[in-house]
């Protein structure tokens, strides 16, 4: 039985101005159905480009990528991206931004009530219910987050591929992200891969925690399964000496032995 | 019925009586002053921010009325703000007068300019914002056609003319010619820049949604590059504006570029000061249209 996502020896060598860069070499990782997995490293890791070599925004130079025994070619609906600066059209008000995508993935099959109402359960799912007919200038990036989430939930991806969706927002509005995202992917048994660079975050919400080396050439470092129960209580948490020692884990392998070179030095 | 308990009724009987003044409930002891109440304190501040508005612009037509007042009094050519003002209104009170293709009203004459503009100027958008989309999509075109654009573009709109002449052989094309080759630039170059500047993110989430290519364009490519469309279109109208008063000079005809050369072979300088004013408040109103038209596009 093969694995959901299979990710085996992929490799990534761009072309630049400077001549050939080999961000990723040797990348291989097997995720299961359901499974929330977080690619943490520091800047420049490749972990980016790990997540857009799995939304197939980018083609691998070397190895395979497959989704359900089939190679990822191109990105596709199946493949949902919440991007790190939300990426909404600014055009288009919240609803009809997630409209969008529904159209998209269910339009051939669906009525425009049953499109219509897709719409608006996933909104209501992030809770913007209220913020339906807003354009995304006139709401908070908090929220802009939110509908971007809600975006990707409405097209049922196989995976749901999230590029530091939390990254740009203030800590209070990331933790409130953070549990509504525990709730909705507990619900919806949704595979996530989440690039992050904020531990707790990795610890809070992964079942693995996907440890980048520095690039260039970087690589799967270290995989750390997180063996904490679910639901997760971040207050609970807190005093819990298993999150803790996870923690230290994730931290230890950061900053001692993928410690930049330059601040090494 | 007694006079201790009355009814709803009793009550009503009594207040409608004719020697009842009506007070409201809760009439206050004291009259509030107008500019205490809510309507009063808008009005006033409505009031002030008017005046803080309105003083400036004000100031200095007063002061460019003045100084034209001055000029006029120094010297005999030029006549002043109150002559102006006088041969204007003669002139405006019949605008629509027809005698003959060298004599005709203001009215016409306008209509006539705004016409070649419209004409020049639609073409000019007809071909420069298809265009601009595809120099902005396609690098190699744009790198194929911006040497060309570079050469064309700073070149001064009546050098056109002669060109015009020669290929339309009439008067009337070859101002129109005018008009569209030197309004056209503005138009390519803000679309393709536009085009060029699209963020990446939006194509992203075009290739995550595996949009069609129609989508694409409805969706995404033209309402991301509408802001920057109108900016080109309304620098352009000015352009066209501008350059279409020389042109008419050169070509003749029924214009108010002609009207003005006209006016200077009868030594009627009134004339010519109205028309710089008709000239500059018609561009402004072409510009301040198309600036509402703008707004009401853009989402930021």
């Amino acid at each position: 039985m093969q694995s959901y996502v299979q990710i085996e020896n992929a490799g990534m060598v761009f072309n630049t101005k400077k001549g050939k860069f080999t961000a990723l070499t040797g990348v291989n990782l097997a995720i299961e159905q359901g499974e929330f997995i977080a690619l943490i490293g520091h800047s420049g890791c490749g972990k980016s480009t790990l997540l857009n070599l799995v939304a197939g925004l980018l083609d691998a130079t070397d190895g395979v990528l497959l989704l359900a025994n089939k190679e990822i070619k191109g990105p596709g609906p199946e493949r949902a991206v919440v991007f790190q600066n939300h990426s909404l059209l600014p055009w288009l008000t919240a609803f009809d931004n997630v409209h969008l995508a529904v159209e998209k993935v269910f339009g051939g099959s669906e009525s425009k009530a049953q499109l219509k109402a897709r719409t608006a359960t996933a909104l209501e799912m992030v809770g913007l219910t209220h913020a339906a007919n807003k354009l995304p200038g006139e709401i908070s990036g908090g929220m802009k987050q939110r509908v971007g989430i809600a975006r990707a939930l409405a097209m049922e991806p196989k995976v749901l591929l999230m590029d530091e969706p939390f990254g740009a927002l203030d800590a209070l509005t990331r933790a409130h992200l953070q549990d509504e995202l525990m709730k909705i992917v507990a619900a919806t048994q949704s595979t996530v891969v989440m690039v992050t660079h904020d531990v707790d975050e990795a610890v809070l919400l992964a079942d693995r925690i996907v440890m980048m080396t520095n690039g260039p050439a970087a690589t799967i470092g270290e995989v750390l399964p997180v063996d904490l129960p679910r639901p997760r209580d971040r207050l609970a948490l807190a005093h819990d000496p298993h999150y803790h020692d996870l923690r230290s884990r994730v931290l230890e392998f950061l900053y001692s032995r993928q410690m930049r070179p330059k601040e090494a030095a | 019925m007694s006079a201790a308990n009355p009814t709803h009724e009793d009550l009503d009987d009594i207040l409608s009586g004719p020697d009842i003044v009506k007070v409201p409930a809760a009439a206050p002891r004291r009259r509030t002053p107008y500019f205490e109440t809510e309507s009063g304190r808008r009005l006033a501040e409505g009031t002030v921010t008017l005046f803080r508005n309105a003083i400036p612009p004000v100031l200095g037509i007063a002061m460019f009325v003045a100084l034209w007042a001055l000029v006029a009094a120094s010297g005999k050519s030029i006549p002043g703000p109150a002559e102006t003002w006088a041969a204007a209104v003669e002139l405006f009170s019949d605008p629509f007068y027809d005698n003959g293709p060298n004599d005709q009203g203001i009215g016409w004459n306008i209509l006539h300019s705004l016409y070649r503009v419209g004409l020049g100027f639609g073409a000019a958008a007809a071909v420069g914002i298809p265009l601009g989309f595809m120099i902005g999509r396609f690098d190699f075109l744009s790198r194929m056609l911006s040497p060309i654009i570079s050469i064309l573009r700073p070149v001064s709109p009546l050098a056109w003319l002669p060109i015009g002449l020669l290929v339309l052989q009439k008067a009337e094309p070859a101002s129109i010619w005018v008009i569209f080759i030197s309004s056209i630039w503005p138009m390519v170059l803000n679309t393709a820049a536009g085009v060029q500047r699209i963020p990446q993110d939006y194509m992203n989430v075009a290739r995550v949604l595996n949009l069609s290519e129609l989508k694409v364009f409805t969706r995404i490519l033209f309402p991301a590059v509408l802001p920057y469309v109108l900016t080109g279109v309304r620098l352009s109208i000015g352009v066209a504006w501008l350059v279409i008063v020389a042109a008419e000079m050169l070509t003749g005809g029924v214009g108010i570029g002609f009207w003005v050369w006209d006016e200077w072979n009868n030594l009627n300088v009134a004339h010519i000061i109205i028309a710089i004013f008709i000239v500059g408040i018609v561009g402004l109103l072409l510009e301040q249209g198309l600036m509402l038209l703008a707004k009401r596009f853009s989402y930021e």
